[in-house]
C-alpha cells in the first residue's frame, strides 16, 4: 500500500505540472483544450533530440548525475525543450485557437483542440516512429527504503518529485509575490477589468501559453525519465490531467496541484483493489464523486 | 470660458457590427467638471462611456480628448491617454489584496509605493485593510477602492459607470460626493447614474440619452426640477430626436 502511495505521489507531481497550464488556459480562454497533454509529448521528444545533440557535441555531458539516470546533457536538453514547447504552445494558439477565438466561437475551439492533438500525435509518430524510446538505456535499480512494508524508490523518482515541487514553489512565489503574478491572477479573475486596468491581454495570453508549455515540457521529461516515450503520451495523460484540473477547480492553480496529487494517488491506490484494466476509469470516478459535492471543484469559483 | 476636455461628435457604436446602440451621440465635457449622463434603461449610457474607453468599438464619429483623437483606442491604452474607467460591477480584483490591486495599476510607474501611500492617506478605510483580500470589502469600500485604482494613474478624465448601484443610500451619497470632490483636484468626471436626483445635485452639466440618441442637455441645476426629466424616466414623452 505504501508503495502505491509513493508511486501515486510521483505520478501526481507530473499530473500537477500538466494541470497547472491546462487550468490557466481553460479559465482564461474559456475552452477545454484537449491538446494540452500533447505539449508533454512535444517536451519529451524535444528533450530527446536535444539530449542526443548535446551528448553528440560534448560526450562529457552524457555522464549521469550521481545516482540518477539523468545526464547533464538531458538537463540542458530539458531546458531547451521547455523553450521549444513554450514557443510551440504560442504558435498553436496564434495559428489555430486565436483565429477561432477572434470569431467568438468557444465550442469550435474545443473541437479544434481535438484536431490539434491528433495532428501533433501523428507528426511525432511520423518523425520519431511509433516505437517506444528511452532517455537512458542504463538500468537504474530502485533503492529499498523499507522491507516491511516493502517500499522501493528509484533515485529518479525522488529527483522528479523534488524538481516538480521546486517548480511549483517558484510558480507560487511568482504568483503571490510579484507584480507579474498579480497580473496573471488579475487576468484570470476578470479579463475585461484587467484590460481597462492597462493590461494588454494578448501579451498575457501569450505568456500563459508559454508558462503552460514550459511546465508541460518539464512534466513530459519527468514522465519520460520513469516511462517509455512514445507518440501517445498525450493520449494517455489527457484524461488524468483533465481530471486533476476539474477536481482542483478550473482557474485555481493551487487546486490543479492538489488535484494532480489526488488523481495520481487515487489511480495508483485503486490498483490495490481493482484490476489494472479499470485504472483509467478511476479519474472519472473521482470527477463524478467530487462534482456531486462541489460542482466547481475544490478551489474553483463559479464561472460568470 | 472653461476649456473643453472631452468632445465626442456624432458617435455611432455598438457591440455587434452594423447594429449600433449609439446613434449620433455628441457631448462636450468641461475640464474639472462633473458631467452626468442619465436616461432610461437601454438608452446607451453605459455603452457610450465604454465606447470612449475603447471597450465597445466605435463605427463612426470622433472622440477627442484634450485635442487628441482617441477614437477606437484599445482599453489597455486608456491610462496612456489620461483616462481611467470605473465599471459598474466587478470593478476590483477580489482575489488580490487591496494593496495588490493598487500595485497592479501602478506597475508601470517607478513611484508606485509613494503613490499608494498618498492614496491610503486619502482613502483611510482602505489603508486599515490594505493586506486583506478586496473581496472582503463592503459595497461602499469596493467602490472606494475602484475609485482609488482609477485615481492612481493620475488621469485627467475618469469615466464612472453607475458607481452608486447596489449601495445603501448613505454609501451611494458618499460615493457621489467623492466623485464631486475629485473635480476640486482638477479631475474631470463623466458619470453615468441611475440615482438621478442625488447625482444631479452634485453635477455641473447633464446629458439625457434615450434610445441611443441625445435627447436633451443643460446645466444640472436647471434640469433638476425640469418636468421633462421625470417624464423621460417614466417612459413617457420624448424630446424631439436629435
Amino acid at each position: 500500500m505504501i508503495q502505491s502511495l509513493a508511486d501515486g505521489v510521483l505520478v501526481g507531481a507530473i499530473l500537477s505540472l500538466g494541470a497547472i497550464g491546462l487550468t490557466m488556459v481553460m479559465h482564461m480562454l474559456r475552452f477545454a483544450n484537449f491538446s494540452h497533454a500533447e505539449l508533454l509529448s512535444i517536451g519529451a521528444y524535444s528533450a530527446l533530440v536535444f539530449d542526443a545533440f548535446f551528448s553528440g557535441i560534448m560526450p562529457i555531458l552524457a555522464t549521469t548525475i550521481g545516482p540518477l539516470s539523468m545526464t547533464w546533457a538531458l538537463t540542458l536538453a530539458m531546458l531547451c525543450a521547455m523553450g521549444v514547447t513554450g514557443i510551440s504552445a504560442v504558435l498553436i494558439d496564434r495559428f489555430v485557437f486565436k483565429r477561432i477565438r477572434d470569431k467568438g466561437d468557444e465550442l469550435s475551439m474545443v473541437f479544434a483542440s481535438f484536431g490539434v492533438a491528433m495532428i501533433i500525435r501523428n507528426v511525432l509518430g511520423l518523425a520519431f516512429g511509433l516505437k517506444s524510446q528511452l532517455y537512458s538505456n542504463d538500468i537504474v535499480f530502485a533503492v529499498m527504503i523499507s522491507s516491511d512494508p516493502l517500499l522501493l524508490i528509484k533515485p529518479d523518482q525522488v529527483f522528479v518529485l523534488v524538481a516538480a515541487i521546486l517548480i511549483m514553489l517558484i510558480l507560487h512565489y511568482i504568483l503571490s509575490r510579484t507584480t507579474f503574478g498579480y497580473t496573471l491572477r488579475a487576468v484570470a479573475e476578470n479579463p475585461s477589468l484587467a484590460a481597462v486596468s492597462g493590461i494588454r491581454l494578448s501579451r498575457i495570453i501569450a505568456l500563459i501559453w508559454i508558462i503552460g508549455g514550459l511546465l508541460a515540457a518539464a512534466a513530459g521529461v519527468f514522465y519520460g525519465l520513469n516511462n517509455h516515450i512514445n507518440p501517445v503520451i498525450g493520449r494517455d495523460l489527457v484524461l488524468p490531467i483533465f481530471a486533476a484540473t476539474i477536481v482542483g477547480g478550473i482557474g485555481s492553480i493551487y487546486g490543479a496541484v492538489l488535484g494532480g496529487f489526488i488523481v495520481g494517488i487515487a489511480s495508483n491506490m485503486a490498483l490495490l483493489v481493482l484490476p489494472s484494466g479499470y485504472s483509467p476509469a478511476v479519474p472519472f470516478m473521482i470527477i463524478l464523486a467530487l462534482l456531486l459535492v462541489r460542482p466547481n471543484g475544490l478551489f474553483g469559483a463559479p464561472q460568470t | 470660458m472653461t476649456e473643453i476636455l472631452l468632445r465626442a461628435t456624432d458617435v455611432f457604436a455598438g457591440y455587434v457590427k452594423d447594429l449600433p446602440i449609439l446613434r449620433q451621440v455628441s457631448i462636450e465635457v468641461k475640464k474639472a467638471s462633473l458631467t452626468l449622463i442619465i436616461g432610461p434603461n437601454g438608452a446607451g449610457k453605459s455603452t457610450f462611456i465604454k465606447a470612449i474607453a475603447g471597450v465597445v468599438p466605435v463605427s463612426s464619429g470622433h472622440i477627442v480628448l484634450g485635442g487628441q483623437d482617441i477614437t477606437g483606442i484599445r482599453p489597455d491604452q486608456m491610462a496612456q491617454y489620461g483616462i481611467a474607467y470605473v465599471p459598474q460591477s466587478d470593478n476590483i480584483f477580489r482575489t488580490l489584496t487591496i494593496r495588490q490591486n493598487l500595485e497592479l495599476v501602478l506597475r508601470k510607474t517607478k513611484r508606485g509605493p509613494a503613490r499608494i501611500a498618498d492614496l491610503f492617506a486619502q482613502f483611510t478605510p482602505l489603508a486599515d485593510k490594505q493586506n486583506e483580500n478586496a473581496g472582503t470589502l463592503s459595497g461602499g469600500q469596493r467602490q472606494m477602492l475602484a475609485v482609488a485604482m482609477a485615481l492612481a494613474v493620475d488621469p485627467s478624465l475618469i469615466l464612472m459607470d453607475e458607481p452608486s448601484a447596489g449601495l445603501s443610500p448613505k454609501a451611494a451619497q458618499d460615493v457621489l460626493q467623492m466623485a464631486r470632490d475629485l473635480t476640486a483636484q482638477g479631475v474631470t468626471i463623466l458619470l453615468v447614474e441611475q440615482n438621478v436626483k442625488q447625482a444631479m445635485r452634485l453635477a455641473d452639466h447633464c446629458y439625457i440619452l434615450a434610445e441611443g440618441r441625445n435627447q436633451h442637455d443643460a446645466g444640472a441645476a436647471a434640469l433638476l426640477n425640469d418636468p421633462i426629466v421625470s417624464e423621460i424616466y417614466l417612459g413617457g414623452k420624448r424630446v424631439g430626436a436629435a
